[in-house]
């Protein structure tokens, strides 16, 4: 049985990805900003089998709390084997050009929340030696594009954060996974014209954190063509790209 | 965006709001607009479309279940498919299982659903203990055969014009193996099948294959197939590997000379003598979930379904004459569906009633519609009437025939607030206010 810390708990990806923890009967604590949310999931979650599902509210972008949430979770499940990174948010682009306040808000809740979770979280684990931290980045990050670059450059920091911790944690025998999932049908995208071949449900990308985490990878994309069409996208000269509007 | 019912016919243009919380739906419906809930948009026709729709996709969460008794409490957008990959496992079964898993209980419950034991068990209401309704008025109130009774009842079958189903407590069913075992008898025509029928009524599941392109002394061959559960063996369910129909399809593919040939095929390939063998509940109930997508095959124009029930006593007679012009005309139709029903429930818009069902799929093209119009003729001077979940084109004047209690219907609405409310394609064709 694992026990699994899950922030950002009632996104859409980290919900389908709990509910295939919970079908196997793991432990589950969810910390999200919505306690009422939090609490209809956790129902959800203990008819599906979940040995037992805690919840704790947090706003990720109070940072003073994540510490305090970070201990209240493996005090109540003993410890930590697992632990998703899951919150974020798609932001509007447009305001964040003309307004810095949204594109720093976009970036704290995006990277710096993230990096500070990870920072409490890798002490942690690196002390248990054993372990998984597994985050959501994504393909955005891979490229910056006109469309959407402060999203971008906030999960470019993430992975870019991820990749060294990586290298740190390696010797500790701690797997920290970069999940870079492409389009995905979610309330996030519902703005979004979701037809077409690119675009994957939540439990798609809870399937390949799954295997991801089984297999011990360390950076998946999700699903796997992604890595192909990222693979071309990063090729093309920047002399070209800029004249581009992918 | 753009949405259609699985027939793919009619297409319409639909602002969706997809809630993610119940207090989401009460903000959504206390909007002037009317609109229509719409779960996995398996119905047919245009009975889940409407320029304001309300998806119920986020909408899918367990509450609470009891493993004493198997009440299952769960939101409006659960599917039938995750209920069963669920619980089966743990030996809990749907007691109502309609030819697809992919749809939802919300809608399940608003077009009432039946299964191929619907001589025994009755509808998929049979099994529902309570309902949770989000009302025209932003209310949301409980409704159960005991309290509430007129509202459940008008909510079951309902098609969603009585007000949002926000959620359900349903009655599962303990089984010990989940297989079935089945056992297919071959009958050289209408008669026969119909004695079968009559023979087997004890049978747990039981459903015919009829070949409505074969004519004279083979007017009506079918295969009857029957079921019933195993009680030893695994508790499973198959993640089947769905083969997808990747686009929609040239829609002169399934013509009348491939219908033919293929309900030909299948009624020789059965052997003639009772055969047992063991199925997995899936493959016995829903073989068609089988091929995802398997409504595209048809093309871009769709189909129809057309569905009906005769009541027993003149329905053999009524089923004889349709079957006569579904063969006179040119019009392919492939593998139809012969049911007999049980008795009827009390619900004022719930299709199934004592009598035969036959369920066939026709292309959307001007003969089609030209040939249903004079099968509606058929059906009404026969006392029968048309399932609403398929529907796409039938009158006003053939639904208030075929459902006499529509009246009661449309005061039940007018005492919950849903009037001005809640609107399909459908409802307004069929002049519901």
């Amino acid at each position: 049985m694992t026990r699994i810390l899950i922030i950002g708990a009632t996104s859409a990806i980290a919900k389908a990805t709990a509910r295939r923890w919970a079908s196997e009967g793991h432990e589950l604590y969810l910390v999200g900003r919505d306690m009422d949310h939090l609490h209809e999931m956790a129902g959800d979650l203990r008819v599906r089998g979940a040995q037992s599902v805690q919840c704790a509210a947090l706003d990720v972008n109070d940072f003073a709390q994540h510490a305090a949430v970070i201990d209240a979770a493996a005090g109540a499940l003993g410890r930590l084997d697992v632990a998703l990174i899951a919150h974020g948010t798609l932001g509007d682009q447009k305001a964040c050009e003309h307004d810095f306040q949204a594109a720093l808000q976009e970036l704290n809740t995006n990277a710096i929340s993230v990096i500070s979770l990870l920072t409490h979280l890798s002490n942690r684990f690196e002390a248990q030696r054993h372990g998984s931290m597994v985050v959501l980045g994504s393909v955005a990050g891979d490229r910056g594009r006109q469309s959407n670059y402060v999203y971008g450059t906030a999960k470019s920091a993430v992975a870019t954060f991820l990749q060294g911790m990586r290298n740190r944690l390696h010797k500790s025998g701690v797997q920290v996974l970069t999940i870079k999932p492409g389009f995905v049908d979610t309330p996030m995208t519902a703005a979004f014209d979701k037809k077409g071949p690119l675009w994957s449900s939540p439990d798609a990308i809870a399937k390949e954190i799954l295997r991801g985490i089984a297999k011990r990878r360390d950076v998946v994309y999700a699903p796997w063509f992604w890595w192909g069409v990222m693979a071309i996208i990063r090729s093309i000269p920047e002399r070209i790209f800029k004249r581009l509007s992918l | 965006m753009e949405l259609h019912g699985w027939g793919r016919y009619p297409r319409q243009e639909a602002h969706v709001a997809e809630p993610l919380s119940k207090q989401q739906c009460m903000r959504a419906v206390s909007s002037a607009l009317p609109l229509i809930a719409r779960g996995k948009g398996r119905s047919y026709g245009d009975s889940a479309l409407s320029p304001q729709v309300l998806s119920t996709r986020y909408l899918d969460q367990f509450h609470d279940f009891d493993p004493e008794t198997g009440a299952l409490s769960c939101a409006a957008g659960v599917s039938l498919d995750d209920i069963l990959r669920t619980f089966v496992p743990r030996g809990w079964f749907l007691p109502v299982m309609p030819g697809t898993r992919f749809i939802t209980v919300g809608g399940a419950i608003a077009s009432d659903v039946h299964g191929k034991n619907h001589h025994r068990d009755g509808t998929f209401s049979a099994h529902v203990s309570s309902i949770l309704i989000l009302l025209g008025n932003g209310e949301c109130v409980s409704a159960s055969p005991s309290d509430k009774a007129e509202l459940f009842y008008a909510t079951c079958g309902g098609m969603g014009l009585t007000g949002v189903i926000v959620s359900a407590v349903l009655r599962l069913k303990a089984i010990t193996a989940s297989d079935i075992l089945e056992t297919r008898i071959k009958a050289p025509c209408l008669d026969a099948v119909i004695e079968a029928f009559d023979a087997n009524a004890a049978s747990a599941y039981s459903v015919a294959w009829i070949d409505c392109m074969a004519r004279r002394t083979n007017l009506g061959r079918s295969i009857l197939v029957m079921g019933e559960q195993c009680t030893e063996g695994p508790l499973v369910t198959q993640r089947a590997k769905a083969l997808g129909i990747p686009a929609e399809m040239p829609s002169g593919l399934l013509n009348s000379t491939v219908a033919k040939m293929f309900n030909a095929a299948y009624y020789g390939r059965t052997r003639s003598d009772a055969q047992k063998s063991r199925k997995s509940f899936e493959s016995f109930i829903s073989p068609l979930d089988a091929i995802t997508g398997w409504s595209s095959l048809y093309g871009r124009s769709g189909f129809l379904q057309y569905q009906f029930v005769l009541p027993k006593e003149s329905g053999v007679y009524g089923l004889r004459e349709i079957l006569k012009q579904i063969g006179q005309s040119k019009l392919g139709a492939f593998l139809a569906v012969l049911k007999l029903f049980g008795d009827a429930n009390a619900s004022p818009l719930s299709f199934p009633m004592k009598g035969y069902s036959l369920a066939v799929d026709f292309k959307a093209e001007a003969a089609t519609f030209e040939l249903l119009e004079v099968l509606d003729g058929i059906v009404a001077a026969h006392g029968g009437r048309l399932y609403l979940a398929k529907d796409a084109r039938m009158s006003e004047a053939m639904f208030k025939a075929g459902y006499p209690r529509w009246q009661e219907f449309e005061e039940v609405r007018a005492r919950w607030h849903a009037h001005g409310k809640f609107m399909s394609t459908q409802s307004r064709r069929l002049g519901l206010a």
